[in-house]
């Protein structure tokens, strides 16, 4: 039998082949190029010219790049030292790199001061943005640093901010010691405390001027992107929480309360960024006895805040609207109070659905700030058109400070934009 | 800064601060400092260097008050203003005078309620061509297109002119001067007009100046000086008499380096007589007898400021022309010192 076997078949294999590689056209980056870049003929054509424009682009702004000067004293050195090669003169930003980011009138010796105040942000604004991996301690942190950060950015003595507090704790208690008898009654209460505070402590901050007195640094000299940085954060964050209001207020069923957030956001919607500032600086000057000036940059704040929270308010409203009846309905029946309901069960959804909306707002608004350069505020484009192409060392160089421009902004509007990608991820708990 | 923190206080404040506005030279002594708007940036003019510190011709004139006012070329905040908040600072009283090459003309002397105390600088609107283009004057620009800054004089000036002449042209309109220099060079508009001395100062920073003419003709006129508000002639006294030194001192020949000679008295009772050796010109004004050798030694007279600034030495390269002295045939001609 074994023997008619071997004669029947010819061979046999007992054991298993190693596997093969793919072919080299079907593995690795081959296969790669071939699915992405060249799958057929229209598409291998597109590839082709789209290289060829990456290959232009490149070549011009490579040498541009690599052959530029970074020591040169103006832009007639440059030219004189380049005659006729390619390369850009970014001496420019080697001298001034300190006026576009702090402006030409914040005193040198105190940079550290600002620097100091944005590192101190991230640690502030993580138990906000990454509830989930920062100990909640650190919020104590957060609520100081507001005023942490305008004692170290303007300087002055450290009983300003310290009475601003005060006056916000002592509010706080006021608030909670009337809040069980009557909830507008506590935030009368806590409203009068609060100002009575600051009145007694604006003359002791007068009287003691001196206690732990950072050099103080007026407004007006605040400058370069470190102004964009400010009016930024300080406007997106108050304009979050008023822009919740807003919006709340326009779906109340008091009509006061209503009508009083409906004109204020469509009046607001109604005119441009750039009127309101115009009103900021040039007509409230008119309005307040002469010889005063109300602080420009709190008022451009406050400008930009009322635009921003209006937008918000908007988009807010579109989240509350996408939620489905029932949700308030099942609000309603656990017995909740329209405080409770909104906290607990009608926010968490409604500003979940407009996050992408709120971002949308929140990087133009940082973006909008460069808008203060018209009412001659030297933020960081105003410094580039302004001061630094109006010197006759750098009169005439272009793509070296606004490519600086583009460097400072596009990092944070991106870092908002992937932020916020990321948060919508992270909360996706409905069923798609 | 303390007040920012607290808003309700600071409005009580502001009432009651300055319920009446005092003379402004006493404002400015109490306070130590000259509030001088000037602006955002122009070449030459007016601008910050790398430490900071405002540079230029306008930013002289500030200073020679400061002196003159406080005995210190330093005591100046320099308010910077654009071409749209100006004149508010200086109504407002945010700035106690205004030197921001603003051209004198009716209606903002009279309507606007300010008060122009003189000229520093004769200017007139220009056109900047490329040499290629073979234009010799300006009167051969038919249907050309003009790059030209809106909102300004120098946009009515030009029709003005084109229309005179029964030529066309194509506008396009730019918002500063910054913007306009690339658009220029890469064609976007054959001609640029703006004011002689901007013409200057763009052409000075092309990488090829040689390459671009600007023409003869010159098509209006713009007079440039500082202002001070209506209603304190005490004041606008002090700013006209500061600039006026100025110009004497060039005429009489004092300079910053031989004032501290000249001081102790001369041949030449006008030169006495405006340095405060003799006669009590400055007690007129209010000041101290030596106020004019104050503001002269803050940056040199007339024609120093101008050298330093602008002139033919600098990079943007003027020439006196119209800003001369009288007697050197151009229209600076102060009144006697008397």
């Amino acid at each position: 039998m074994s023997d008619q076997q071997a004669q029947s078949v010819a061979f046999v294999r007992d054991t298993m082949l190693p596997q093969e590689a793919p072919p080299a056209s079907q593995t690795g980056p081959v296969k790669w190029v071939r699915d992405n870049l060249f799958p057929d003929v229209f598409n291998a054509v597109l590839t082709l010219i789209a290289l060829f424009f990456i290959y232009k682009i490149l070549a011009g702004f490579l040498p541009w790049l690599m052959g530029g000067l970074w020591t040169t004293a103006s832009l007639a050195e440059c030219r004189e030292i380049l005659d006729g090669a390619t390369g850009g003169c970014f001496s420019v930003l080697t001298e001034r790199w300190n006026q576009l980011l702090f402006g030409f009138k914040y005193p040198p010796d105190q940079y550290w001061r600002p620097t100091l105040a944005f590192v101190m942000l991230f640690v502030a604004a993580a138990p906000l943005l990454f509830a989930m991996y920062v100990p909640s301690k650190v919020l104590y942190f957060t609520a100081l640093y507001p005023f942490i950060a305008f004692w170290l950015i303007w300087g002055g003595t450290i009983v300003v901010p310290l009475v601003a507090l005060l006056g916000f704790i002592v509010g706080y208690m006021a608030f909670k010691k009337v809040e069980a008898a009557s909830f507008a009654g506590a935030l009368g209460a806590a409203i009068v405390s609060a100002a009575v505070v600051w009145f007694v402590g604006g003359f002791l901050s007068d009287a003691m001027s001196g206690v732990l007195a950072l050099p103080e640094v007026p407004s007006r000299d605040m400058g370069g992107f470190m102004l964009n940085f400010i009016l930024g954060v300080v406007c997106v964050s108050l304009s979050l929480p008023i822009g919740i209001l807003l919006a709340l207020g326009r779906q109340s069923d008091m009509p006061i309360i209503k009508w009083i957030c409906v004109v204020f956001i469509e009046f607001i919607r109604g005119v441009p960024l750039i009127t309101l500032l115009f009103v900021a600086n040039v007509v409230l000057a008119y309005f307040l006895p002469p010889g005063t000036t109300f602080d420009l940059i709190l008022r451009v704040i406050i400008m930009i805040t009322m635009f921003s929270s209006a937008y918000i308010a908007e988009v807010i409203r579109g989240g509350l609207a996408a939620l489905p009846k029932g949700q308030y309905e099942a609000a309603d029946s656990l017995g909740l109070d329209y405080a409770q309901s909104m906290r607990l069960i009608i926010m968490p959804q409604a500003l979940k659905i407009s996050i992408p909306g709120i971002v949308n707002v929140a990087v133009g608004l940082f973006k909008d700030t460069t808008l203060v350069s018209v009412i001659s505020m030297f933020d960081l484009v105003g410094m580039i058109r302004g001061p630094i192409l109006a010197s006759t060392e750098w009169n005439g160089v272009y793509w070296e400070l606004w490519g600086f421009a583009i460097l400072m902004f596009f990092p944070v509007c991106y870092g908002i934009s992937q932020y916020s990608q990321w948060l919508e991820r992270k909360l996706a708990t409905d069923h798609r | 800064m303390k007040k920012t923190v607290i808003l309700g206080a600071l409005t009580v404040a502001g009432l009651t601060a300055t319920a009446a506005a005092a003379a402004t030279l006493d404002d400015v002594k109490a306070r130590g400092k000259l509030n001088c708007g000037v602006t955002t940036g122009l070449v030459g003019f007016a601008a910050p260097d790398a430490n900071g510190e405002w540079d230029g011709f306008d930013v002289g004139v500030c200073r020679a008050v400061a002196a003159a006012v406080l005995g210190d070329a330093s005591a100046v905040e320099f308010v910077p203003t654009t071409g749209k908040t100006r004149f508010t600072a200086l109504a407002s009283g945010e700035i106690d005078m205004l030197a921001r090459n603003t051209t004198w003309t009716f209606s903002r002397d009279v309507d606007l309620k300010f008060e122009f105390v003189g000229i520093n600088y004769y200017d007139g609107q220009g056109f900047m061509v490329p040499k290629e283009l073979g234009v010799s004057s300006a009167k051969e620009l038919d249907g050309a297109t003009v790059c030209i800054q809106t909102g300004t004089t120098t946009e009515l000036n030009l029709a003005d002119f084109f229309r005179a002449n029964n030529i066309s042209y194509e506008p396009v309109p730019i918002e500063t001067n910054a913007e306009a220099q690339p658009l220029y060079l890469e064609g976007a508009c054959d001609v640029y007009t703006t004011d002689a001395s901007g013409l200057a100062a763009t052409r000075a920073a092309f990488e090829d100046p040689s390459a671009h003419v600007v023409l003869p003709e010159i098509i209006s006129k713009e007079p440039l000086g500082p202002l001070v508000r209506h209603g304190d002639h005490e004041w606008g006294d002090i700013v006209r008499w500061t600039l006026n030194a100025l110009i004497a001192a060039e005429e009489l020949g004092v300079t910053a380096a031989n004032i501290g000679e000249m001081s102790g008295g001369t041949d030449n009772p006008e030169i006495n007589r405006l340095l405060g050796s003799e006669g009590n010109l400055g007690e007129m004004l209010g000041l101290d007898a030596d106020w004019a050798m104050k503001a002269i030694s803050a940056g040199g007279n007339y024609a120093e400021l101008f050298e330093a600034n602008i002139g033919e030495s600098t990079a943007i390269g003027l020439s006196r022309g119209l800003n001369a002295q009288w007697t050197d045939g151009g229209l600076l001609y102060s009144p006697p010192f008397r």
